[in-house]
């Protein structure tokens, strides 16, 4: 067996929404060199809908092809649902992951949650209203 | 579609033709028993000593100084448990080593240091060669082996085997060397090298999986790993590997006929691709330029992590490895890009290329070209990157 699914492979070879949005509504980063991951995410929100993500990745093809399909996942989706995100849920979207590379699923939705509390905070709004 | 083009050498090798007919037909016509006393045991027998009287002269021993072992770990992990056994007799648990060892080494180390040996660990340098002086400052009174690996498995760098081993023998301490990678691909004699224990690995010089050999001067106790019968002059219980046996001492011929042919073609270009792949920007090679392994090319991109660097060149047609710590399934990088001083962040963006015989300009220039493309496409999106070519990260390569 493959050391990948073939999803994971399609978005690692063709990954979606890469890039940088200059006028990012929201942006987060996280991950470290030290341990070989780091993930960017921005955002461009307009009506508390997304309307774009872009992301940026150092890091292994599953750490690429997780912060592709987590953009593809919250894309055009009302912020309240984007702060849902699971990383289960990027990694199921993906046909599953080997066990120790979970973590870049984790990620993935670490950077995602990162960007959208840089846009909470910019815009001065409270973030545990929006989750619960 | 491209067919591949095969830089994992280092990894294993493909098997020669004659150790695949070699194998084959020991396995169809000479499957006696090497014990048994009837006559296809006893063919079998002497294919087996046949094999032995080859291998040692290849490097120089006596028949009855090599001894067969299931490959290179077991050849470690023997010669070190024997010598540190001898040890614990003399009363001397200490043992002088390098920090970038192969694991079949340094795990072993770890289990001894448990059992209350103290471990020295050498500075490896920035070039990863060991300094004989500091060898030999490190030798204690109650120093009972120093174990220094002939070549690098990851960064090719071959070490001072030969003064270190003059060092040994005249302090009268043992001196154990892993020659995985060395062993039919550069000189290796152990009585010039004054050498008292050796691990080899069929697979590396192709020859078949599974099989490999130790070298223990004569006179050198050897502990069992294995108890349970009279085989290998009864430090190696059970039923001889003819067939692996037979074709790893064929391979092991053809590989000392071809050293030297070999030795000069392939570091050429072995030279051209060390040449093509410092264009990169901010790239650098790891482990000394001359003191090199003749196939063994290894470099550290910044701004990029291996694992998707290697995952593209195979879409490229091209088998490499790295170092970084997603292809180890652990979270740091190679032991042995830390030992000579990379960076974390460095040395997760590494890749190897170990060349082989078969390897041809063109396909030198190919992989050169590939990886270039790779780095840039890489490169183009990694945050690292960006911050670097921002200015606001300093660039270390």
């Amino acid at each position: 067996m493959a050391l990948y699914s073939e999803k994971v492979m399609d978005h690692f070879r063709n990954p979606r929404n890469v890039g940088v949005i200059e006028d990012a509504d929201g942006i987060g980063e996280v991950g470290n060199a030290k341990c070989g991951d780091i993930m960017k995410m921005y955002l461009k929100i307009e009506d508390d809908i997304i309307q774009d993500v872009k992301f940026e990745t150092f890091g292994c093809g599953s750490a690429i092809a997780s912060s592709s399909m987590a953009t593809e996942l919250i894309k055009g989706k009302p912020v309240s649902e984007a702060m849902q995100l699971t990383n289960k849920a990027v990694a199921e979207a993906l046909d599953g992951l080997p066990a120790y590379k979970m973590h870049c699923s984790v990620l993935a939705e670490e950077a995602i949650r990162s960007a959208l509390e840089d846009y909470y905070r910019r815009n001065g709004l409270s973030l545990c209203k929006e989750t619960t | 579609m491209r067919s591949m083009i095969y830089a994992d050498n280092a990894a294993t090798t493909k098997m020669s033709e004659t150790a695949v007919n070699t194998m084959i037909s020991v396995i169809r016509e000479n499957y006696g028993n090497a014990s048994s006393l009837y006559s296809i045991g006893q063919q079998a027998k002497e294919i087996l000593e046949e094999a032995r009287r080859s291998v040692a002269e290849t490097i120089g021993a006596e028949p009855s100084e090599i001894l067969f072992t299931s490959g290179g770990s077991e050849a470690d992990n023997q010669a070190i448990l024997s010598a540190a056994e001898l040890g614990r007799k003399n009363g001397k648990k200490h043992i002088v080593s390098t920090a970038f060892e192969h694991h079949a080494v340094l795990h072993t180390l770890e289990k001894l240091r448990r059992e209350g040996f103290e471990i020295t660990l050498l500075d490896v340098h920035e070039n990863g060669i060991v300094r004989p002086e500091e060898a030999e400052k490190a030798i204690r009174e109650d120093t009972c082996l120093v174990t220094v690996m002939y070549a690098n498995n990851e960064i090719g760098t071959i070490q001072p085997v030969r003064e270190i081993g003059e060092i040994c023998r005249k302090r009268g301490v043992l001196f154990h060397t892993d020659a995985v990678q060395a062993v039919g691909h550069i000189p290796v004699n152990v009585k010039e090298d004054r050498i008292d224990l050796l691990s080899a690995s069929a697979h590396k010089f192709h020859g078949p999986k599974g099989v490999g050999f130790l070298y223990a001067r004569k006179g050198v106790r050897l502990t069992n790993l294995i108890e349970g019968g009279a085989q290998e002059n009864g430090k190696r219980a059970g039923t001889e590997n003819v067939p692996g046996i037979a074709a790893m001492a064929a391979a092991l011929k053809e590989a000392a006929a071809r050293m030297e042919q070999n030795r000069a073609s392939l570091s050429e270009k072995r030279d051209r691709l060390i040449r093509g792949l410092k264009q990169i920007p901010h790239s650098a090679l790891n482990g000394d330029a001359e003191h090199r392994l003749p196939g063994n090319v290894n470099f550290c991109f910044e701004g990029i992590e291996g694992e998707s660097l290697l995952l593209l060149l195979d879409d490229k047609g091209i088998e490499a490895s790295s170092g970084s710590a997603c292809t180890s399934g652990s979270l740091d990088p190679s032991h042995v890009l830390l030992a000579i001083g990379r960076v974390h962040d460095v040395a997760h963006g590494s890749l190897r290329l170990s060349i082989g015989e078969e390897t041809t300009n063109e396909e030198i220039d190919y992989i050169i070209r590939s990886v270039s493309e790779v780095t840039e496409y890489l490169r183009s999106f990694s945050p690292i990157w960006r911050d670097l070519e921002s200015g606001k990260k300093p660039h270390i390569l």
